[in-house]
């Protein structure tokens, strides 16, 4: 299965790879990846630990530059753009959060929009918006420490600071794996609406295929640093192949 | 009373001495060490250098930098110069210690959210770091203020006159009046200093 940009339509991809390797010495993290991401769409790239798939996340914020090939953002290269001004127009959550633990949730939040030059009381108010919408009501949240917050209250607020500056791509690092079931269940049915709600382009990483049925509009599943599959959902279920198999195993 | 008049005016002499090193030492360490993060190659050499110094029994370190021409020679100048070498090192590898010890993933949003290499270090590296580096100025602090007696030996004055002075008349009285307040100095300085880093913001 090749990786075309069925579902991409008629609208120009947000983010593009473009015969992307990339490698460290002699080991090969990603081979020739090609993959166009629509705006407005929630692709999942799916695959086990060491298949690359967040060396390929990294790429699109520049945090990483491809050894060969090229990562298009909004058609620029990563390469071309001024990477602190490409990094403000693109939200981050990781599984870790890193939270600023100086930092009180507010001014967590209002990050990005503080270094974007906005007004105060626009901060303000963008902050107590995004808590709201993440169910952390503003009163009680805005003034605590990181270390006062649970860990499923310290990913939404991970989220909240990500969405703060309205950026029009995101991107997720398994944010929700080291929460528990139950409190995972309940930020990703949160991650719908707010992804279905704010039409965002995401980009999410994840090794647990629930998770990518779930959320995805499509699926790309990375195996030894190659895209082996990129479909929707629904034809996840059909689709063939030995490492499709064995993630569809999981699914149970 | 004029013997009361020389303790004070020697335990000022001395006071001033340690607050010139160690200020000197501390922007030095400080700026040095920041550098430091950014060049993991240079680590180990200025790492070795300002342990090497530290290795220097102090009173061979004062006598050493005597004959050195414009640095050295004997008095005050010199005296302060042997002790920002000693107080160095601690300064120097705390604020290495604390930039590097910053969480991974909090370094790598900060990075991610587009903030800019300054940012990073105004806003998030040395707010995180600042209990590190506060303890390396409190120890840099307390051993040069017992470190500075020996400043008297190459004219650098201080508390020193009293013990060198009651060393050579054996005089314990006048070692005393030198020893006890460097050690009064040095327990102010500890716990001031010590008052102030837990003050900071507690992470």
């Amino acid at each position: 299965m090749t990786a075309t940009d069925s579902g991409a339509g008629p609208r120009p991809a947000q983010v593009e790879f473009r015969d992307v390797s990339y490698r460290i010495g002699a080991k090969q993290i990603l081979s020739h990846l090609n993959l166009k991401v629509a705006a407005g769409e929630t692709l999942v790239l799916l695959g086990r630990s060491g298949s690359g798939k967040t060396t390929a996340l990294k790429m699109v914020n520049g945090l990483v530059q491809p050894t060969e090939g090229q990562v298009l953002v909004e058609g620029k290269p990563t390469t071309e753009w001024d990477l602190v001004r490409l990094r403000r127009r693109i939200g981050y959550v990781i599984q870790d959060v890193g939270l600023f633990p100086h930092f009180t949730v507010s001014r967590n939040v209002g990050l990005v929009p503080r270094l974007e030059g906005w007004e105060p009381a626009r901060i303000d108010h963008r902050t107590s918006e995004l808590l709201a919408m993440l169910d952390l009501p503003p009163d009680q949240y805005l003034q605590r420490y990181p270390r006062q917050l649970s860990g499923g209250q310290r990913q939404r607020v991970g989220v909240a600071r990500a969405l703060a500056a309205d950026p029009p791509v995101l991107l997720f690092d398994e944010p929700f794996g080291a929460l528990d079931p139950v409190t995972r269940q309940e930020i990703q049915q949160q991650f719908l609406r707010v992804s279905q709600s704010l039409g965002k382009t995401s980009i999410f990483v994840t090794h647990d295929a629930r998770e990518a049925m779930l959320l995805a509009t499509r699926i790309g599943l990375l195996a030894g640093g190659r895209l082996e599959t990129l479909v929707s959902p629904s034809d996840f279920l059909q689709a063939k192949g030995a490492e499709v198999e064995a993630f569809r195993a999981c699914l149970g | 009373m004029t013997q009361f008049t020389e303790i004070w005016d020697l335990t000022l002499e001395h006071i001033s001495m340690v607050l010139i090193a160690v200020g000197i030492a501390s922007g030095l360490g400080i700026a040095l060490g920041i550098a430091l993060t950014r060049r993991p190659g240079l680590r180990r050499w200025v790492l070795g250098f300002a342990g090497v110094m530290q290795t220097v029994p102090s009173l061979a370190l004062f006598g050493f930098l005597i004959p050195i021409p414009l640095i050295g020679g004997i008095g005050k100048r010199t005296a302060i110069l042997a002790l920002v070498l000693y107080a160095l090192l601690p300064v120097l590898r705390n604020t290495l210690t604390g930039i590097l010890g910053v969480d991974a993933a909090v370094r790598e949003s900060a990075v991610a959210m587009g903030m800019t290499e300054r940012q990073i270090l105004w806003e998030v590296e040395l707010p995180l770091a600042s209990r590190t580096i506060l303890a390396g100025v409190r120890v840099a602090t307390v051993t040069t203020i017992g470190t500075a007696t020996i400043a008297a030996a190459i004219g650098g004055g201080g508390l020193g006159v009293f013990i060198f002075r009651g060393l050579a008349s054996v005089d314990s009285a006048q070692i005393l009046a030198g020893a006890i307040p460097a050690a009064c100095i040095a327990l102010a300085a500890e716990g001031g200093l010590g008052w102030v880093e837990r003050k900071l913001s507690p992470v």
